[in-house]
């Protein structure tokens, strides 16, 4: 069986005076939810336009569903492939059904099925409004629309939440949460990594055209080995006594009289809940924060500069 | 051919949800109504049939509009959606390069289709109220249609160029109106200027001839004006008539090629462009 949906091999994109893509090898499971991860410029959306085919890479080689995205089949290719651009525009002149329907036309696929997808948006009762008149979030809902028409296998989302408002969001995850549900392959570029993260199987996280890591959270977690935060509030009676906790490479700091900060290092969270339940007449309140994408990622980064 | 239909059938909608077959429309009919109202006036008592008259009238304003028509709907074709930001998302569908161009190309064609079947159309009907239907040279008439809707399916074909060439709308602005001076006003000019220079030693018929059809719009004044011997003396083409120009056949060629040229350069500039 095909166990890869794209397959990046070696890939290096040159543009005339900067190269955005260097030595990229990555695969794409099938049914999985990829988030791709880096600032503004790091190659994000050219990675995407490498997987439709929009360009050639310099150098390497692309496969998506097993063919070659810029190749001649490219068309057929397309069909079975969801875009949402980064800056979803459409022609303002044009009514959301009107527009729907020319791209389900060009997908092959039936007016019904478009205006249907367009009601799942919730936009059927704006589909005879001119998109001109549309707010932000009615556009990005009439990109998501389009990028579903055809039931493809492959979504590839360009920065799909950013620019929304945080209901607008929240249905974006919802959406991509439905596509994982019914076994697409998602690959939403993202520099908003906090909130991708419960929604992401897996994290490619790409800085200055080159992949710095890949694989699934908890891999990439426990290869970085990032401590565990924790903050707890002491009670007032007890901020004068001070509980010691100094164990197991366990770092504590004390930034306010009440308030204690421990820095625990990965695979020691038990021992450090052990060690404060026997404090636990002195703790007013814990939060627990395990290492996030974003922390992951100031790591990985900070470590990819040390390397150079 | 289905996807080419369907981006014909969005150029033509879009057309008419921006106005911009209504504007193109009302500018032809203008121009042909006033002068089919204007009649003789401005060349005085002629032996000659309203038709005819309104043929070479015609067909001598037709030269300055319709190319500056054909170029204002096409200059912007792909660098206005490239800079709208929908290049990027119609070039992800199953949609190749050359059908997005013949797509365009097909939809403009057929607003100025309809521009010039309303406009012309309408400055007809007004001869047949005013003359009836012997007023003249009908025929004379109906190859102005033709021949205008190819000089505009010309400078349509020249402004998708101009749009897949240049990076900004701006500059594809600038370049469009460059082209157009060159086509209707420079080209004759510096022709001109050249004949008179030569004096008749290097330039001979046949090389008049060929400069002449090298420029669409002399083709197509040529086709209007020239052809016939009854409008040829009214326009004051008489002497190149039967000397140069090429015959009918040559200039329709002429014409048909400028249509061609630029949209197989137009196909091949832009499945190069990096979207």
């Amino acid at each position: 069986m095909n166990q890869t949906i794209a397959r990046f091999d070696d890939v290096t994109m040159r543009f005339a005076q900067i190269s955005a893509l260097q030595n990229v090898s990555a695969t794409l499971a099938p049914g999985k939810v990829v988030a791709l991860v880096g600032h503004n410029g790091a190659g994000k959306t050219t990675f995407l336009k490498l997987l439709l085919g929009l360009l050639r890479p310099t150098s390497g080689s692309v496969a998506v569903l097993g063919a070659d995205p810029a190749g001649r089949n490219a068309s057929i290719l397309r069909r079975r492939i969801g875009f949402l651009p980064e800056t979803v525009t459409f022609h303002g002149a044009m009514t959301g059904r009107e527009l729907i329907c020319f791209f389900a036309g060009l997908k092959g696929v039936a007016a019904a099925a478009a205006v249907e997808l367009l009601s799942q948006v919730n936009l059927e009762d704006a589909g005879s409004r001119r998109v001109g008149t549309y707010s932000k979030g009615m556009r990005q809902r009439l990109g998501m629309a389009q990028a579903l028409l055809g039931d493809p296998e492959l979504l590839l989302l360009d920065e799909p939440t950013s620019g929304l408002d945080p209901h607008s969001r929240h249905r974006m995850y919802e959406t991509i949460d439905a596509l994982r549900a019914q076994g697409k392959t998602v690959v939403a570029s993202t520099h908003a990594l906090a909130e991708i993260e419960s929604h992401a199987d897996e994290v490619i996280l790409i800085h200055g055209g080159r992949v710095l890591a890949a694989g699934t959270l908890t891999e990439l977690r426990g290869a970085a080995a990032l401590p565990t935060m924790a903050k707890v509030r002491l009670r007032h009676d007890a901020a004068h006594s001070m509980p010691c906790i100094d164990a197991n490479g366990i770092e504590m700091s004390r930034p306010a009289p009440d308030r204690l900060d421990f820095r625990i290092p990965a695979g020691h969270l038990p021992s450090f809940l052990d060690i404060l339940a026997t404090s636990r007449s002195w703790i007013e309140d814990i939060e627990i924060e395990p290492p996030t994408l974003d922390r992951l990622y100031q790591h990985l980064l900070a470590q990819a500069e040390e390397d150079q | 051919m289905k996807a080419i239909l369907r981006m014909a059938m969005q150029e033509v909608r879009a057309g008419i949800r921006n106005r911009l077959v209504l504007a193109t429309t009302l500018v032809l009919a203008a121009l042909a109504v006033s002068i089919v109202f204007l009649g003789s006036a401005p060349v005085g008592v002629v032996d000659a049939d309203p038709v005819s008259l309104t043929v070479v009238s015609l067909a001598s304003l037709t030269i300055f509009l319709v190319p500056l028509l054909a170029l204002m709907l096409s200059f912007d074709t792909v660098v206005g959606e490239a800079e709208r930001g929908t290049l990027l998302l119609l070039l992800s569908y199953p949609v190749t390069r050359w059908q997005i161009v013949a797509g365009k190309f097909l939809g403009q064609s057929v607003i100025l289709v309809i521009a010039t079947l309303l406009g012309f159309g309408a400055a007809g009907l007004l001869l047949l109220l005013q003359h009836g239907s012997d007023a003249g040279d009908w025929p004379a008439f109906i190859r102005l249609i033709a021949s205008s809707i190819l000089l505009g399916a010309v400078f349509i074909a020249i402004g998708g160029l101009v749009s897949v060439t240049v990076r900004e709308r701006a500059t594809a602005a600038g370049a469009a109106v460059g082209i157009w001076l060159v086509f209707v006003l420079l080209y004759d000019g510096a022709l001109l200027a050249l004949l008179v220079a030569d004096q008749g030693r290097f330039i001979g018929t046949a090389t008049l001839d060929a400069l002449l059809l090298l420029n669409p719009t002399d083709a197509y004044r040529l086709y209007n004006l020239a052809s016939d011997p009854r409008i040829a003396m009214l326009s004051g083409l008489t002497g190149t008539a039967t000397a140069e120009g090429g015959s009918n056949a040559q200039q329709l060629l002429a014409l048909l090629a400028w249509v061609v040229a630029p949209l197989a350069l137009t196909v091949r500039v832009f499945s190069r462009r990096q979207p």
